[in-house]
């Protein structure tokens, strides 16, 4: 099954909107909790990440039997340091993104701990690719 | 701790999930960090905060809690209480300060996530 959600930067009213729509889909398909709390904490983190950061972008979410695959891709700034962006603490995060309750770069870090492969490529100047990764059983 | 015990310790107001009242709560967590909300692997959780926007419901949503108390005569939106009704999550509002809320509910024996 493939689902596809567009993502505008700076929207923070919408941000989370594709999160919520998986989960009750993963929901409807008797996935584990436990299992679907990982999936959508992770996606969600990635959905504000593109609000904050980037300018807009695309989900693209792959549910086989054995794996949940998604791919978060942005126009944007891109991250130039992956490394130092993936630090627990590291954030170039705006005012307004602290407002709404994120922007402690804990992000990224909490993305690796919940997922079972976190990818991460980014072009500085045109944009970001995260690809998530979720083992079902 | 039932939720009704936590409405009467905080002298709090229900603004959404009156229902739900008899429902219990195990543990508690206090922050206004929705990505700290956000590394938490139990559920079933009190979220007691100060941030009260879209996000704060989201954050809920996703982390599998299902009762809020928001702090410092913190007012929830009409935006926000539609979301947090679609997500069956019990709202509370309490005048008092983040420190004074946990110190009255870890009394009352809510307990602690870690
Ligand atoms: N999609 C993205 N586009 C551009 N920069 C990003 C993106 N995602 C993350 N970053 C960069 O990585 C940093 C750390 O991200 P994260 O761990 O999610 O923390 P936070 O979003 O709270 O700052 C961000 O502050 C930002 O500089
Ligand atoms: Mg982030």
């Amino acid at each position: 099954m493939h689902f596809q959600y567009s993502i505008e930067g700076g929207d923070f009213s919408r941000a989370g909107n594709a999160s919520s729509q998986l989960k009750k889909l993963l929901k409807q398909l008797n996935v584990d909790s436990q299992l679907i709390k990982r999936i959508v904490v992770a996606l969600y983190e990635g959905e504000v990440n593109i609000v904050a950061h980037a300018h807009r972008g695309t989900i693209d979410v792959d549910i086989e039997p054995d794996k949940v695959f998604i791919r978060l891709s942005d126009e944007g700034p891109g991250i130039p340091d992956i490394k130092q962006a993936m630090k627990e603490g590291y954030s170039t995060a705006s005012q307004k993104v602290r407002e709404m309750g994120f922007g402690a770069g804990m992000g990224l870090p909490n993305m690796l701990k919940n997922a079972d492969k976190l990818n991460i490529e980014s072009e500085p100047g045109k944009g970001t690719i995260v690809e998530l990764t979720t083992l079902l059983r | 701790m039932k939720i009704a015990e936590i409405v009467k310790t905080l002298d709090g107001s229900v603004i959404l999930g009156k229902e739900n009242l008899e429902k219990d709560v195990e543990m508690g967590f206090a922050s206004d960090l929705m990505s700290d909300v956000l590394t938490l692997q139990t559920s079933n959780i009190l979220l007691i905060t100060g941030l009260s926007n879209v996000q704060t419901i989201r954050t809920a949503e996703m982390a599998d809690i299902t009762c809020i108390v928001m702090v410092r005569n913190k007012k929830v939106t009409s935006e926000i209480i539609d979301l947090a009704n679609e997500n069956n999550i019990v709202i509370i509002e309490c005048c008092y300060s983040m420190f004074k809320t946990c110190g009255l509910l870890f009394q009352a024996g809510l307990k602690p996530v870690y």
